[in-house]
């Protein structure tokens, strides 16, 4: 019988491992001044490469802002900020093809950025207007775009991390040259989704990167009572893939780690653990109060770390920015923001007949009933149904 | 045509899905090489390869996410749970994500190209976490096909239906049926609509509604009734999601009279939908009140499995009474 293990060494007295038996190195290649260490290899990257980069990051920094105080005035219901983690977030996406297929949590949205959507496309899908491409189905913030390789966002934690698995060994089956990469946080990485989803992607020889966000907190809960363990890489070394630690407010770091597992996965068809280390300067959700659950010098510290600062600093070291260009872009984005706020607030929601669409591939008899009787009852009380009333 | 029993039905019509479509790919626990704890997937790894048909590791959530994710992607993806009492922990997998993938994305992206293949139902000594007939959970969640055959004939026309149909399937295999249901099966490809009931027998006094295996125990009430010179329209609905109201509404507004039966427990299950529409449907037809033959509200006990079975004798019993009201 196969009883597979990489060792036979056999002791006759009784010694136990624990968390410290497994050494774990970060990863880290840009110091805090925007000088890389000595030594550190560096990620295949250019000028425009970097560029890109720290165009969605600062996009993503101004949305945030801007959808945040847009929550606040009770123009969207909910919202979601990337903030502290746009270098886990841009330096991954950033080390990916086009056709690499994304499955995000919801605090990804620099990636879809980064991928092309549209400052237009954001909006529609928070104002949940009839221009949004999932139909005005979903919370804001849970974008999703097939021409991107995108896969929408889904709201229960952690279901795309099996799912990932899938997708990448799809990508195998189809013979692509693609791998599938899917976003969690360390909080997700308590679901029994993460232990499915890992454990089927070592056994099958799945292509794909799993890269979680180890951001400090899942809403109110530190890592500390997340899990006792050593942290989330230790988890990849037992399901027996290949696994790195890395500075996730890095992005050169992020980038080199993301680029390398990326060519790990796909000469060998098997997946690859990413453990980001970083922190969510921000709070968990528009519903969230960090205040209540974490101290004022923490979050002081932690904003020393600003991974946008830092790769900033990097590229004026480089010459490939200047600082009066900098505060341009934030002051562009700005006002792109805002008045793309005021086209999609106004335009009107989907129509109700697509209430019953995409449930199956076509709507039911029964369907189509209900949704006659719907509107027959929008008829009859107009003023009770704003949104519906008086359209076909 | 040969006679074959329904487990060769079911990988008669997997072994021509893999042939017709090289995107399909076979998957569960034991399904490998050891063809699944049934024999539903024999041979199939010899012949289309270990990428395509293959064991996973023992995890239910993990089968229907992988699930999730090959479909998202363009493949057809037929996975096993090796008990439909142990498709729970494929719960959240199953009803948040497959069947909400379409609609939550717009159609932007979607996973009709899934079918959970499950063995479900009593009657083989299994105690309750070998006989639960969960398919009531699944009729409430919009975005999912129920599917359950009765015979060799329909299991091979009706699986191939459910592999081809753009929507995620729950295809619920009556077990105790796997080699006891022997029958005459085509061996070329044909599929049954899913959606449709099949009127098995014609009557004129009361329609008789089953679905799976239990189609054997209402075939055998409506003998036993037709004795006492009660003729019985005996109905198989083959598909409960969605679910072919014309058919029973038509069947029900000649007869006047239904009884239901089904093996899951009375509380929630789906012959309360069914008796809910057809009142609503037929209420001036009706001569008496719909009735419910199910298994208890208690879980499926082992030892006294036939005293819980909504068995031919209480079915008979339900239909007399009808006729007497």
């Amino acid at each position: 019988m196969s009883n597979a293990t990489s060792n036979t060494e056999t002791v006759h007295r009784v010694s136990f491992l624990d968390k410290d038996s497994l050494s774990i190195p970060i990863l880290k290649i840009l110091q805090a001044d925007g000088t890389t260490f000595e030594n550190a290899v560096l990620p295949v990257i250019d000028q425009d490469l970097a560029a890109k980069i720290y165009d969605t990051c600062v996009f993503t920094r101004v949305l945030d802002e801007r959808m945040l105080a847009a929550q606040r005035q009770g123009r969207i219901s909910f919202y979601m900020t990337c903030t502290g983690e746009e270098a886990a977030v841009v330096g991954s996406v950033a080390a990916l093809d086009q056709d690499d297929v994304i499955l995000a949590q919801y605090r990804e949205h620099a990636a879809i950025r980064y991928r092309g959507f549209t400052t237009e496309q954001f909006m529609n899908q928070m104002f949940s207007n009839e221009k949004d491409l999932g139909k005005g189905r979903q919370m804001p913030i849970h974008y999703g775009c097939e021409a991107l390789n995108y896969q929408t966002i889904s709201s229960p934690l952690a279901t795309q991390i099996p799912q990932a698995t899938g997708v990448g060994y799809s990508l195998k089956m189809q013979g692509k040259r693609n791998v599938a990469i899917c976003y969690f946080g360390e909080g997700a990485a308590s679901e029994g989704d993460f232990h499915a989803g890992l454990n089927m992607a070592a056994v099958l020889n799945s292509p794909v990167i799993f890269f979680c966000r180890n951001n400090g907190y899942a809403i109110s809960t530190p890592t500390n009572e997340q899990f006792a363990g050593n942290g989330i890489a230790s988890r990849g070394v037992g399901y027996g893939m290949h696994t790195i630690r890395v500075d996730g407010n890095d992005m050169l770091a992020v980038m080199a780690a993301t680029q390398q597992a990326r060519a790990y996965a796909l000469e060998h068809n098997k997946p690859v653990l990413i453990e980001a280390m970083t922190y969510r300067l921000g709070a968990h959700s528009s519903s969230d109060d960090p205040s209540g659950y974490r101290s004022k010098d923490e979050e002081a510290k932690w904003q020393q770390h600003d991974p946008v600062k830092r790769f900033k600093l990097w590229l004026i070291n480089k010459g490939w920015l200047a600082e009066s260009d900098d505060a341009a872009m934030y002051e562009k984005y700005r006002e792109e923001v805002l008045a793309a706020v005021k086209v999609a607030e106004k335009l009107p929601a989907p129509g109700i007949d697509e209430i019953i669409e995409d449930v199956l591939d076509e709507p039911t008899p029964r369907l189509k009933q209900q949704l006659t009787e719907l509107k027959q009852h929008i008829k009859k009380y107009p003023d009770s149904y704003p949104r519906s009333a008086g359209r076909d | 045509m040969a006679k074959i029993n329904m487990l060769q039905a079911i990988n008669d019509a997997l072994t021509i899905a893999m042939e017709t479509d090289d995107k399909a790919v076979i998957f569960g626990e034991d399904v490998g090489h050891f063809g699944g704890v049934f024999r539903a997937t024999s041979g199939l790894q010899d012949k289309f390869g270990r990428d395509r048909c293959f064991n996973t590791p023992l995890t239910e959530q993990g089968i229907a996410g992988f699930a999730n994710g090959l479909a998202s992607n363009g493949m057809t993806a037929i996975a096993e749970i090796q008990f439909a009492d142990y498709i729970f922990p494929a719960f959240d997998q199953i009803v948040n994500e497959s069947a909400k993938f379409r609609y939550r994305s717009g159609n932007e992206f979607n996973v009709g190209g899934i079918t959970y293949r499950t063995p479900y139902g009593g009657g083989i000594a299994g105690g309750h976490y070998h006989s639960q007939s969960p398919e009531a959970y699944f009729t409430q969640t919009p975005g999912l096909k129920v599917v359950v055959p009765r015979n060799a004939y329909q299991a091979k026309g009706l699986l191939l239906a459910s592999i081809r149909d753009k929507n995620p399937v729950v295809f619920f295999e009556p077990k105790r049926l796997y080699r006891a249901s022997v029958g005459e099966v085509p061996d070329e490809a044909y599929e049954i609509e899913l959606g449709k009931a099949e009127v098995v027998q014609e009557g004129t006094d009361i329609t008789v509604l089953a679905w799976g295996a239990q189609m054997e125990i209402v075939d055998e009430a409506a003998k036993m009734a037709a004795k006492k010179g009660i003729s019985c329209e005996v109905i198989d609905l083959r598909t409960l999601a969605p679910w072919d109201v014309d058919t029973v509404a038509a069947s029900v507004k000649k007869t006047g009279r239904l009884v239901i039966n089904h093996e899951a427990p009375l509380t929630g299950g789906f012959a309360g939908e069914i008796a809910a529409t057809i009142q609503q449907e037929c209420f001036l037809y009706l001569e008496s009140p719909i009735s419910r033959v199910c298994g208890l509200d208690t879980p499926y006990p082992l030892i006294h499995e036939k005293e819980y079975m909504p068995d031919a004798l209480k079915t008979f019993e339900a239909i007399k009474a009808s006729m007497k009201y």
